[in-house]
This record gives structure tokens, sequence and C-alpha cells, in this order.
């Protein structure tokens, strides 16, 4: 009897002591990575074919810093749909990585809730510089004023992708450089189950770019003043004319309205659409096993005659590269920025995923100078303007992307958008967004 | 010595069952009470991105994220309201037909035949497979136009001259219905199942004696005796759905069609995608307290059912 009341004793013990230490694990400073100086913590945005495909690419690059530094690197490859939770989850713990991939447009958004080291002048001395990015790359690394959240890694800008043969097919001479061109040229091309343009209508994000470049040229933006202004005339108007391509111009196939995992690029290579407008397709349309000399990419059009901000083409797309402010090793995190931002990197990286890189000293590879880069790359640095750079961009970015989402479904359910109903839909848009 | 020294630390007689107790009462509110009251504070406070380092240092809100949630004439909480319908008629829809498909196929296989085995287990089937990957793949069938939906519906049956939308616009209600059904009518199948063994045959047999036919047997002896189990089942398959959340964010992602809105997704959205983790948390509590009434009001009105009859 006393061994069992004994053993009871014991268990209940080790029951207390464990509940106890479950309940106030961790320490309540935290820390980035494991916190050993010999190692780092790295989480690599998806942008390969797969993850597995990323690994490939990034884990001898990641040996190569190790026998500079002797640091070793703990990669993890996120795809995109979990990677602003695992940012936001890290941000909210204190615990997550030292080194991390963001989407250049969250910039903003994670710099205000300051869980990334800014770049000051002396981070940016240890990397070699400011003046080495690309001027519009960094415009999209931070909000005005304050300094970057990050640094730019991959650069990528949205370009019209035309299919040369089906273009000569319908007697079209050269790609469209106005939208008025572009429908013309889109019902010319639209015919037996063919049509003009393929549009990813699904996609919350790419909905919101082209909203975006779209609004420029009416001359107006969704933030006034640091406000959102989502349902101003010249939004709206831009956000019914990326509708009407679906509704009322009927250039771009009903179906595109529930594409979200790339099927537009699919329908761009097989020839079942004749124009897409994407960032860096190369390496995708090579998949499906289209040749490079079978298509061309020209700058998204614009207005005819615009200049100025109404000759945007593109938003700045990219990767930019962030130390998470919880890091235990600022010091081995910065000569990883450096190591991945240093031009050699720069080559061997935006050659590998196909993207341009925000190192200027790197874009002189002839990897960079295959037509279609060159033409994305002289949009980035001429006619691309990086997206809102406010503490707001990641909720403006799903509320008015939905909204196109929405519209473009009722559009291709019949319902083709009206003034009224964008309207409507913006207003409801810009009213969900947080009052802080 | 161990045994004296344990004697003296040995508690009194009547305090032991409540010691025993201590670490599962511990271990709840660890698991379920703190977070439900950490989600309450949050839910008082105006909680965005800049404070989510450090939530405590959120400014106090008092009840504005209630009252945001509940003001039906602004749009975020038009939107919660619309979402709430949405749920409740998806919740009667999907619940009322997975309970009515399973009993039917409990009923029917409750006699041994041929292959009973065998059709038992591919009925579990949707119940065995990880969700994302059955989630997934019904999303890849209702494509519009790959999907192998529209294929039968319109290549094959010819029932439909257009091809419909299946993942946006109205008809995302009857897609989630339909894959939700699936999901869950084997859980209420292999409840029922069970509870069917214990039903004594018989009742059957002196039924069949006394002249009472299938449908009579089905509606005197079966569903009577199945009662107890329907009372968990269906409260159970209730809150699952309601709460559903898995299905919705899988087959739209993160911004569901208006017509598919369920309150679990939209909740989501609203605290993890516009990041008004405020507003998010006060529409949880909400959420709760609704259940918790519906749940607590079930409970009663069967349990005072059952003492009247």
């Amino acid at each position: 009897m006393p061994i069992s009341r004994a053993a009871a004793a014991a268990v209940l013990a080790a029951t207390l002591v464990l509940t106890a230490t479950a309940c106030g694990g961790g320490s309540p400073s935290g820390g980035g990575g494991d916190g050993t100086p010999g190692t780092l913590t790295y989480w690599a945005s998806n942008q390969g074919t797969s993850l597995e495909n990323d690994r490939q690419v990034l884990e001898p690059e990641l040996k190569r810093f190790e026998q500079q530094t002797g640091i070793k690197v703990k990669l993890e490859v996120i795809p995109w749909s979990d990677l602003l939770n695992r940012i936001l989850a890290a941000a909210t713990s204190g615990q997550g990585p030292d080194v991390l991939n963001i989407g250049n447009t969250w910039s903003a958004s994670l710099q205000a809730t300051g869980a990334l080291r800014p770049f000051d002048q002396a981070a940016f001395e240890r990397i070699g510089g400011k003046e080495r990015f690309l001027p519009a790359a960094l415009g999209s690394a931070g909000a005005a004023g304050k300094d970057p959240a990050a640094v730019p890694l991959y650069s990528m800008a949205y370009g019209l992708y035309y299919n040369r043969k089906l273009f000569a097919e319908a007697g079209i001479e050269r790609p469209p450089a106005t939208w008025d061109e572009l429908v013309a040229d889109g019902r010319k091309l639209t015919a037996g189950g063919r049509y003009g343009l393929a549009l990813e209508g699904g996609n919350v994000s790419e909905n919101v770019h082209h909203a975006f470049t779209l609004a420029k040229q009416h001359g107006t933006d969704f933030f006034a003043a640091g406000k959102p202004a989502f349902d101003s005339p010249g939004a709206v108007a831009a956000v019914k004319q990326y509708v009407d391509l679906l509704g009322t111009e009927k250039i771009v196939a009903p179906g595109n309205a529930e594409y979200a995992n790339n099927q537009s690029v699919t329908d761009f290579a097989t020839g079942k659409a004749a124009m897409l407008m994407w960032q860096a397709a190369g390496a995708n349309l090579a998949s499906h096993g289209m040749k490079p000399e079978d298509y061309g990419v020209a700058p998204v059009p614009a207005p005819a005659g615009a200049t100025g901000d109404r000759a945007t083409t593109s938003m700045v797309a990219g990767i930019n590269l962030a130390v998470f402010r919880n890091t235990r090793n600022t010091d081995g995190a910065l000569s990883f920025v450096k190591f991945m931002t240093g031009t050699e990197e720069q080559i061997r990286l935006n050659k590998a995923y196909g993207t341009i890189p925000p190192a200027k000293d790197a874009q002189a590879d002839p990897a960079f100078a295959t037509p279609e880069l060159a033409s994305l790359t002289a949009v980035l640095s001429g006619s691309a303007l990086p997206l809102p750079q406010v503490a707001d961009e990641s909720q403006f970015e799903t509320l008015v992307g939905t909204a196109v989402k929405n519209l473009l479904a009722a559009a291709a359910a019949g319902k083709p958008a009206t003034d009224d109903s964008v309207k409507a839909e913006l207003t409801k848009a810009q009213q969900q967004m947080p009052a802080n | 010595m161990i045994r004296t020294r344990l004697a003296r630390l040995r508690p009194p007689r009547t305090a032991l069952p409540y010691l025993l107790l201590l670490p599962a009462l511990l271990l709840e509110l660890a698991v379920h009470l703190l977070p439900m009251v950490v989600g309450a504070v949050m839910s008082l406070k105006r909680l965005t991105q800049f404070f989510i380092r450090d939530w405590s240092a959120a400014p106090w809100a008092g009840l504005a994220n209630y009252r945001t949630a509940v003001d039906f004439h602004a749009p975020v909480g038009r939107a919660l309201l619309h979402s709430f319908w949405v749920t409740c008629a998806f919740t009667v829809l999907a619940v009322g037909l997975s309970w009515l498909i399973g009993t039917a196929a409990a009923v029917l296989t409750q006699d041994s035949f041929r292959g009973r085995g065998l059709l038992r287990a591919l009925f579990l089937l949707p119940y065995a497979l990880p969700v994302y990957a059955a989630v997934i793949t019904w999303s890849f069938m209702f494509q519009r136009d790959t999907g192998l939906i529209n294929h039968v519906l319109h290549d094959q049956l010819h029932l439909v001259d257009d091809k419909p939308f299946w993942l946006i616009g109205d008809n995302s209600f009857t897609a989630l219905v339909t894959v939700s059904v699936w999901r869950s009518w084997p859980f209420a199948f292999l409840t029922l199942t069970a509870g069917l063994q214990n039903i004594p045959r018989e009742l059957y047999e002196a039924a069949a004696l006394d002249g009472a036919g299938t449908w009579q047997q089905i509606r005197r002896i079966t569903l009577p005796s199945l009662r107890p189990v329907n009372l968990v089942l269906v409260l159970v398959l209730f809150l699952w759905t309601f709460n559903d959340f898995n299905t919705p964010y899988v087959l739209f992602g993160r911004s569901a069609p208006e017509a598919a809105d369920l309150v679990s997704v939209h909740i989501y959205q609203s605290s993890f995608v516009t990041w008004n983790f405020g507003a998010g948390s006060a529409m949880s509590v909400l959420l709760l307290l609704f259940l918790l009434l519906v749940t607590s009001g079930y409970l009663l009105l069967t349990s005072r059912r059952k003492d009247a009859a």
C-alpha cells in the first residue's frame, strides 16, 4: 500500500511539474533562431517550380556561405499562401527565423509591426551601400521617410506577353501599346474557343496589382494622404476597365474568373489565349513547352500619350530580404544579407529563378539580356511604381483584390460591371478596413 | 526512512481525490480556459498589426469591437450577419443531409449480406481521407472548364446548357454543402451502425410476427431506439459543421465567395487577413456565446422530453 501511494505521489508530482513547465514555457524576452552564433535560420519564400526545386537552388549557395563565414544556415522554404501568417506568428511570439523573405508589397505593413530590423545607414554600409540597388526596388522596401525594413532580393515587373504566331495569323504587326489597341486586337484574336487575353481572376493579389496600375493611369491612387480612398472616381473607373475586359469587351474567357493557380499562364502557353499580363513568366512558359521565340514581351498598355504617373505600366514586383528584430545573431544575419545581395549571388539566384537582379551591378550579366528580361528591366526602371507603402497595405491587397474577384465573378455569370456595382464593392472593401 | 517522510507529507484522505483531479484541472485551465480568457480580453482591445509584437500594449477599446460587429447597418456588421445566415442555412442543410444519408446507409447495411464488409469500408473512406487532400480534389472537380462535375453534367448528360461556375458566385453554396455532406455522413453512418448493434433482434422478430412492415419497424423500433445516439450525433455534427473551417478554406481560399462565406472563415479573414484581431476576437466571443446558447437550449429541451417520456 505505501508503495502504491508513493507511486501515486510521484505521478502527481511529475504531472504537476510537466503542467507547470508547459504553462510557463519560453522566456518572455524570446529570441530568433536557435541562439547559436554559428548558425542562422532562413525562411525562403517559394520562388521555384516547387519547394524541392527551391531547396536545390538554395542549398549549394548556403554551403558556399558556410565555407566563407563558417556560419551554417538552416533553410526552410515556405509556400506563398502560408508566408504572411508564419511571419505574423513569428512576430507575435518573438520566435522566428534570423533572416526571412517577404513579398515586397508587405514591406510597410510588416515594418509597422516592428518585427523587422530597420536597415539604417550603417546596415546598408555593411552590405555595400544603398546606391547598389535599383531605386524602384528600394522604393518597395518600406514607408517613405523611414529606414527600409528590408533589402530587395529578386525583382520583377509586369509585361504583356503575346503569342507571335497567333498575332501573325490575325494580321497584327506589333503588340498593342494602348488599351484601345489591346481591346481591338483582342477582338480579332478571340475566335473559335480561343480568347484574346488571359486573366487570373480568382487570384486576389494579381487583381490588385492590375487595379493599381490602371488606377495610376487614371491619375489616382487607392490611398490619399495615407488614408484609404478605394472608391474614388478614378479607382472605380480603373477597376471597371479591368473587369470590362471580361464582362463587356468579352476578350477574356469567362472561366478566367475562377483561375487562381496560374491557369492563365497555361492557357497562354497552350495557345488558348493570345495575350497575358504577367511578371517574369519565362520559366513557367518553358515548363509548358513554349520556346522564347514563340512569344514577345511588351509593356502593359497605357493610355495614348500618357506621361508621368499616368504612364505607369506595372507595379514594382519582387521579393525582399529582411532581418528579424529578435535575432540573436545580428552580425551573422547581416553577413548573410550581404552575401545574398552580393553581385555574384545576385547573378546566380536571379538566373535560377528567371527574375531581375535588383542589385544594378549584377544586371550586366548576359543572362539578363534575353528579350523578355530586357523588356521587363526597362519597365522596372522606367514605368513601374511600388504599391502604396502604407501600414495597411496587406489589408488593402486582400480587400480590393477580393472586390475585383467578386466583380469578375459577377461579370462571368453574365452581370457586367456598372459604375454603381464597382463603387458599391469598393466602398464595402474600404469600410472593412480596421480603424487604427 | 522514505516511508515515514512520505507519511508526513501524506495529504488527508478527503483531499486526495481533489489532488488527483488537480493536474487535469490545471491542464484544462491551460489548454481551454486561458486562451478563452485571453481571447475575451483581446476583444476589448484595439488590436491591429501595430501591436502584434506585444498585444497587451494595445489600447483598450471598451465594447467598440462588439458594437462594430453587431452594427448591421455598417458593412462589417452587415457582412457578419450575412455570413451568420449563410452558416445557419449551410448547417441545417449539411447536418440534415448527412444524418439522412447516414441513417439510410446504416439501416440498409444492418442485415448481413455478401459484400457488406467491403461496402461499409467504402462508406468510411471519406472519413479516413486527410481533409486537405479530399477537399482539394473536390476543388479540382468543381473547376468550370476542366472539372469532372461540369464534364458529366454538361458534356455527358447534357443536363445544363452552359457550364455553371461552382467555385465562384451563387453555386458555391451548393458546392460547399456537397463537400461537407460527403465528408460528414460517414461519421453519422459509423455512429448509427454502432447504435443499431444495441437494438435487440427480438424486437424486430416480434414486430414482424405482429405484421409490422419494414417502414413501420424503422419508425417504431429503429428510430426510437437510436434516440440517445441521435441526440449526441446531431449535436456533434451541428457543432462541427457550424464551425467548419477546413472545407471552405481549402475549397475557396482565403476570400470565400459571398454565397459561401461561413462565419469561421469570415472571422479568420477579419483577424488574420485584414489584421483586425480585436474585431475578430469580438466576433469569436459572440459566436461562442451563440453556440453555448444553442447547445444548452438543445440539451435542456432534449433532456426534458426524455423526462416526459
